[in-house]
């Protein structure tokens, strides 16, 4: 078992003159299928492992990683992880987590899929029928960039230099379908997905296939705008992302850094009363979960923003001792070394239906994608790309696109007036339909 | 690790994993040659070791193996592929039959592939390579960065700075016999400044870096310019106004803002989108896509730059690839599958992130031939618009031809003046049109300082781009100024 590798890697980096060190140990296996216009267009498989070291030479540390498990490898990255850390400078900061706290019990979370595995053909048969389902429900759907399927097992491993081994294991599967909608020459790609830690738990591939094309339809005769400054309402994939700009500004490294629109701002009013914003690790078979963070610290509930409030930041033991904090157990781990994760990141959801919503607004713009990275976490300044329908009277009216949404994230998060009931936890950062009250839509 | 620098690809695998050229054909050819209409054998090494300071000194330091194989099976459209963290003949064999499955489900198209011909290139080759160089100097050039960009400008409160160096080893058999392997160094330098004033913030960052050794930093006092242009940023934005919101005249100026190229029109005018016609480039070839000033080319042969390859990652020689000739489409770039089936020639551009994923057409150093026109003139001539200079990322969706890409160093210009900075915003328009409406190129084409990462289907790889001041008249600018 490679637990024992971990360990043995921590005691050659004691005997090396760390003063402390832990490891992440990821071994994983993965397969994917994609069809496209019904041919299978590729297979790919793969067994990999990772092993990410940190070093500690009192208070200076240096990271580590290697793909390369043999003992003679393993050997060097040890050598090489205590030698750099004897040139870095110290930081009073650094260290490891104080060994009582690290988890006891790891709970079972529930997040590996124990039915057997499908063969191969049965597995590119799901990724043909998502793309079917999308290709046969309306002529207009003349082309595709593809369906997948993809599975994935992994187990993940974390020891400390004091003895500490704690050890959990996981699945994943998805399916995505990518159709590409066609009229007088105009061509419109959209997509949808699906993706759970059970396969049972996976949509109907089918339906996943019908939603994608209904999204790749709706975006037909697509028209430019004039500017305008209207109320905006973004769907509950849009909002996610916005939702994914509030954690990182409020994430560890961006705040003692001094590079963070929250900086300064707990326990203050950064949002509308009606934005209630959680991290929670621990339930039950979520795309999220994770039992304990990348220090072997125990996860739980924390919440962020409650009714506008900004009450918690999301630290790792590292950037909680820089603030004069106590770590919120957010540790995520990666070849680099240790970062701040969050695990299910929810808005959680108002009373509103989405109809509703959408019906109070008499123009305005309901956004279904945004692209590019015109987001400023120092200033919280925003301004993205956009692509939507147009709100008329209360109805989704027509498709907008080339059109850019811009304003500063606080600004708009305060102007949030409604929050839809429409949350389904379906991807690890999720939001219900939220509505803004004014942002400059950009146009022509 | 000097030897590492030092050694041959062939000789590398060979005594550390005991893989010579003759194994790795007998696994093609017991396993795939004359079963599937192309294969390959791709082996990686990767070290890779990052410096990070931050509040005046390195507490980050981090230093990365990975290694891998991937073997590919190519049948018609289809593509098996399996990859490996331990590189070992038992694996391979194992690769091989996993990619091969594929084969055997579908009969081959019958177009073969061609045989790969042609020298690779010698582009970078370097005294020292920069993963090699003492750490003891880098740390002392991430101090000095500190004091430089602090002593630039009092309102500096914060200051990040990084050096990363990689190196890669890499050695791939085809299924036509060639095998040919790559040693390519990277670095780059990154300074990021925050600066503060009267209870405001802002960030500015600034770097670069390529094929090129650690005293590339070093040389014409670049370093010092990079750590001022940091600071610069930080504290221009502080004074800056919000960025308008509408249609108007935007002056690019040199370099960097050459991410317009990337994603305006070049992954429109990667192979695999255009054969599967989901680009909105798809059938124009020989047609009138922008204006006849623009000529825009692909360039993977320019010594030292970080988007140049001696070889792709499929072991094709890189090449100069004109996507547009005078406005007009002339081009695509092409990996060996898209090539295969388009009935073209690879043209150099079929790479990977890793070993971990297969490869597929993608941009190396993309830019537009220099003009004529003077860029002051350029800039004098637009009663009133917009002076973009530097920018952060970009993306486009292939399909409608739809790209963004976000100013992070703009002004207004007005009445032929630059006058306020303003804030970040993003610019979006449409492909085939955006590049149509260019009514000014400058003489003064300029090379980014070598810091293009690009993404695509999940795959990360280093680019490069380019471009002269150029003025594009009507394009959507994303600010709140109504």
């Amino acid at each position: 078992m490679n637990e024992d590798l971990l360990v043995s890697v921590l005691k050659r980096a004691s005997q090396r003159g760390a003063t402390a060190a832990d490891g992440y140990l990821v071994e994983e296996s993965r397969f994917g299928a994609s069809v496209r216009m019904g041919e299978i267009e590729t297979l790919s498989h793969s067994r990999e492992q990772r092993l990410a070291l940190r070093v500690f030479a009192g208070r200076a540390s240096a990271a580590a990683s290697t793909s390369d498990l043999s003992r003679e490898s393993l050997e060097r990255v040890v050598d090489e992880a205590t030698a750099l850390a004897r040139i870095t400078a110290e930081d009073p900061h650094a260290g490891l987590p104080e060994p009582s706290a690290l988890i006891e019990r790891v709970p079972d979370l529930d997040l590996e899929d124990s039915g057997a595995d499908l063969s191969p053909e049965e597995k590119i048969e799901i990724a043909r029928r998502a793309e079917a389902a999308a290709l046969e429900s309306d002529p207009r759907i003349t082309n595709s960039e593809g369906a997948e399927y993809s599975d994935r097992r992994a187990h993940y491993a974390y020891a400390t230099s004091h003895g500490f081994v704690r050890g959990y294991a996981t699945t994943s599967f998805g399916i995505s379908v990518a159709p590409i909608a066609s009229r007088n020459g105009e061509m419109q790609r959209d997509y949808w997905y699906s993706a759970a830690r059970k396969r049972a738990r996976l949509e109907d591939p089918a339906a996943v296939g019908r939603i994608a094309a209904t999204r790749a339809l709706r975006r037909l005769g697509a028209r430019k705008m004039k500017t305008v400054e209207v109320p905006v309402v973004f769907d509950p994939d849009t909002a996610a992302s916005l939702v994914r700009s509030i954690a990182s500004a409020a994430s560890g490294p961006s705040l003692y850094r001094r590079a963070s629109f929250l900086l300064d701002r707990l326990g203050t009013k950064i949002a509308a009363p009606a934005v209630t914003i959680v991290d929670d690790a621990l339930i039950p078979a979520a795309l999220g979960s994770r039992p304990f963070d990348g220090e072997g610290l125990a996860t739980g509930r924390a919440v962020l923003v409650r009714e506008g409030v900004l009450e918690s930041y999301l630290l790792d033991t590292y950037s909680a001792r820089k603030l004069g904090l106590q770590s919120t157990h957010h540790a995520g781990r990666d070849g680099s070394g240790v970062s701040v994760s969050t695990s299910n990141l929810m808005l959680l959801p108002g009373k509103t239906s989405p109809k509703e919503l959408i019906g109070s607004v008499q123009n305005g713009f309901y956004v279904t994608e945004l692209i590019g990275f015109g987001v400023n976490g120092v200033t919280g300044d925003y301004s993205r790309g956009a692509v939507g329908l147009w709100i008329e009277n209360g109805e989704l009216a027509y498709p907008v696109e080339e059109v850019t949404v811009a304003g500063n994230l606080l600004e708009m998060l305060a102007a949030i007036d409604g929050v839809g009931d429409d949350l389904v936890l379906r991807d690890r950062t999720v939001a219900p339909t939220v509505r803004i009250g004014r942002m400059v839509v950009a146009g022509t | 690790m000097t030897e590492l620098a030092r050694t041959r690809p062939e000789s590398f695998f060979s005594d550390r994993f005991n893989i010579t050229s003759e194994l790795m054909d007998r696994v093609l050819g017991g396993n795939l040659i004359g079963k599937v209409d192309d294969a390959d054998i791709y082996l990686e090494y990767r070290i890779n070791e990052e410096l990070v300071l931050e509040e005046g000194t390195v507490k980050k330091a981090s230093r990365h193996v990975s290694q891998g194989a991937g073997v590919r099976a190519q049948a018609g459209t289809r593509t098996g592929y399996a990859h490996t963290d331990e590189i070992s003949i038992q694996n391979l064999d194992e690769a091989a039959r996993q990619a091969r499955a594929i084969a055997d489900r579908s009969g081959g198209s019958g177009a073969l592939a061609l045989p790969t011909r042609g020298r690779p290139h010698d582009l970078y080759t370097l005294a020292e390579p920069p993963i090699v160089t003492d750490l003891a100097r880098k740390l002392d050039l991430l101090r000095r960065i500190d004091t430089e960009t602090r002593a630039t400008d009092a309102r500096v409160k914060q200051v990040i700075a990084s050096i990363s160096s990689e190196e890669v080893i890499m050695l791939i058999a085809t299924a036509s016999g060639w095998t040919v392997g790559d040693i390519r160094p990277l670095t780059r330098l990154n300074v990021t400044a925050i600066a503060e004033e009267g209870g405001k913030r802002e960030i500015g960052s600034y770097g670069g870096g390529g094929r090129v050794t650690f005293d590339f930093f070093l040389e014409t006092g670049r370093w010092r310019r990079f750590a001022a242009e940091a600071a610069r940023l930080a504290a221009l934005k502080l004074g800056a106004v919000d960025a308008p919101a509408g249609a108007m005249t935007v002056v690019l100026g040199p370099g960097w803002p050459g991410i317009l190229l990337h994603e305006a029109i070049g992954h429109g005018l990667e192979g695999d989108f255009n054969r599967k016609g989901t680009s909105a480039f798809a059938g124009r070839m020989g047609q009138k896509v922008a204006s006849e000033l623009v000529t825009v080319v692909d360039d993977g042969t320019i010594p030292n730059r970080r988007g140049s390859l001696n070889v792709d990652d499929e072991g094709t020689p890189t090449g100069r690839t004109v996507l547009i000739e005078n406005g007009v489409l002339t081009g695509y770039m092409q990996d060996r599958l898209n090539a295969r089936l388009m009935g073209m020639k690879p043209t150099g551009n079929g790479r990977r992130e890793s070993y971990a994923y297969p490869p597929m057409p993608r941009m190396t150093n993309t830019f537009m031939l220099a003009g004529e026109d003077d860029p002051e003139e350029i800039v004098k001539s637009v009663k009133r618009g917009l002076y973009a200079v530097t920018f952060g990322g970009g993306q486009v969706d292939i399909t409608n031809g739809k790209f963004v890409f976000s100013a992070s160093e703009a002004y207004l210009v007005e009445d032929g003046r630059v006058t306020a900075p303003v804030k970040g915003a993003t610019l979006i328009g449409n492909g085939p049109e955006a590049l149509t409406r260019v009514s000014r190129v400058g003489r003064d084409l300029q090379l980014d300082e070598g810091v293009g990462t690009c993404g695509k289907d999940g795959q990360s790889v280093p680019v490069g781009v380019g471009l002269p001041t150029i003025r594009i008249d009507g394009i959507t600018v994303g600010g709140t100024a109504v």
